[in-house]
């Protein structure tokens, strides 16, 4: 079980969770909890390379669509195929089952820490 | 992840809060800026408040609908004047939906009204627009004798909808007939013969109320107009007589539950720019009345020459059309645009995707194969006819 504290965060509420070269990455609770029930995912196939900053998925709920950013410059090795069977997992369980995309890194970028995250959300 | 709120908040506006705000802070409500209002948007989850309305009863908090009163002795030839439909027919006790419309047919508001008596009236009008309708009535009204008074602040609007609303509405205790000599029996038996857009000027625990077989989620249902310093005591009894069949339900669910409906929401299918027919409430013009009504010529002369029209689409998969989205005649680059969005969502009741759009009208047959441009990808859509969600069908 990670603790939401060791995760790193983008200003666009995700989640990043650092191993070795390979991240993993999620949307937030705060983001869950404002998108309202998920209803579809649609993450980039293995393989894909992404670039931080661009439009690599998208995350819809009854009421809007989210847009997923790549947080960081890397190619997918894994996406979440539970999630976009069963999209409510991002609702449940964002920081565990509901996890989006595995990523191989090249390099990673400054992201914020649980901290300045919270000040962000304000929570 | 963009901020994915779907909500903006207007800093110039003052907020408002509802006279039940401390009972939804009390269940857990996530709130959203509506019209200048901080009104729940869901308390547990737009799904299961949805189904919850369509299964057992969910209530809502509506306290930021404006009500505005037409009384006097002219009060009937007013609305006449003012209002699209004839609401010197409806007889007391009874609602009508109607339209405000501009000079040039365009519409300013739909609106709920009733005749509470024989000289008057209560026009219940969108948050958003409460004050332009004021306005109007006042000014449309002036030449007769009758007077308007804007009561919205006065006013709190609780709505129980849904197949359980009735046994729980008669359940609750404190209920009573208006008048000398009621008791809860009177109630039960009132409420239960109260017939769909029909109202009764009743009691809560000596308060009046008027209760009204009402709602804007395609179930039955009733909207219960309260004093504001009343709205919480009626509140806690209805999910207290309620228990588990009573969900307390955010406006994102009250969205889904009418668009299924396919009832028409005011800036997405109605605007000041449609014409009532264009939106398929050609019905709610009541031209056949006698003398003039404001927007009537216009209306009589109809809309321009291939003007859109309102349909339902339907779709498969789980990719909604949203607002705004632009709808194709054709999957290729040789398709033709003709139309947009007005509505959409995936429908947690009939598990695949419907809209509303306004379409070209020969794209606007029922049946015809259309294409929704659905954040770069034609989505398949199928005009068909509204609602998409009948109750009992």
């Amino acid at each position: 079980m990670t603790e939401k504290t060791d995760l790193k965060y983008t200003a666009e509420h995700e989640w990043v969770k650092v191993d070795g070269d390979t991240v993993t990455v999620g949307i937030t609770d705060y983001a869950a909890e404002k998108l309202g029930d998920v209803v579809y995912v649609d993450l980039p196939a293995a393989g894909t390379a992404i670039t931080a900053g661009t439009v690599v998925g998208e995350i819809e709920s009854t009421k809007s669509v989210g847009e997923l950013f790549a947080p960081v410059d890397g190619e997918v090795v894994e996406s979440n195929q539970a999630v976009v069977d069963s999209p409510e997992l991002v609702n449940s369980d964002p920081f565990g089952e509901g996890w989006l995309l595995k990523v191989t890194a090249a390099s990673l970028p400054t992201l914020l820490s649980h901290d300045e995250y919270r000040a962000l959300t304000g929570e | 992840m963009t901020d994915a709120t779907g909500t903006t908040t207007d800093p110039g506006t003052t907020e408002r809060r509802s006279p039940l705000d401390e009972v939804h802070r009390a269940e857990g409500a996530s709130f959203t800026d509506f019209a200048g209002w901080q009104m729940p948007v869901r308390y547990s989850s737009d799904l299961a408040e949805h189904h919850a309305v369509r299964q057992h009863a969910g209530l809502f908090d509506l306290s930021h609908m404006g009500e505005i009163l037409v009384v006097g002795p002219e009060a009937s030839d007013a609305l006449d004047y003012a209002l699209a439909g004839k609401l010197s027919a409806i007889v007391e006790g009874q609602a009508k939906y109607s339209l405000l419309l501009a000079r040039d047919g365009g519409v300013i508001d739909d609106l709920v009204v009733y005749r509470t008596g024989e000289d008057r009236y209560m026009v219940v009008a969108n948050a958003a627009n409460r004050e332009v309708v004021a306005e109007e009535l006042r000014n449309r009204t002036a030449p007769f004798d009758a007077e308007v008074f804007d009561e919205s602040d006065d006013i709190a609007l609780i709505a129980l909808q849904g197949p359980d609303a009735l046994e729980v509405l008669q359940q609750t205790e404190g209920f009573g007939i208006q008048g000398p000599g009621n008791d809860d029996e009177d109630f039960d038996t009132a409420v239960a013969a109260l017939k769909y857009y029909r109202a009764i000027g009743a009691e809560f625990e000596g308060g009046p109320v008027l209760v009204a077989r009402t709602g804007y989620t395609g179930e039955d249902g009733f909207e219960l107009y309260v004093a504001p310093d009343r709205a919480k005591r009626l509140w806690e009894a209805l999910r207290e007589t309620g228990g588990p069949r009573v969900v307390p339900c955010g406006l994102a669910s009250r969205d889904t539950l009418r668009l299924e409906a396919g009832m028409p929401l005011y800036g997405h299918e109605l605007g000041r720019d449609i014409l009532p027919v264009q939106a398929g409430l050609g019905r709610v013009v009541a031209l056949t009345k006698e003398g003039d009504f404001v927007g009537r010529s216009a209306i009589e002369q109809g809309p321009a020459e291939g003007a859109h029209v309102l349909v339902g689409l339907t779709a498969e998969g789980r990719r909604a059309p949203r607002a705004g989205y632009a709808v194709f005649d054709g999957e290729g680059d040789d398709a033709r645009e003709v139309g947009e969005v007005t509505s959409g969502a995936l429908s947690p009741t009939l598990g695949h995707p419907v809209a509303m759009a306004f379409v070209a009208p020969e794209a606007a047959e029922p049946g015809s194969q259309l294409f929704v441009d659905v954040r770069g990808t034609r989505i398949p859509a199928t005009v068909t006819a509204l609602p998409f969600y009948k109750r009992g069908a």
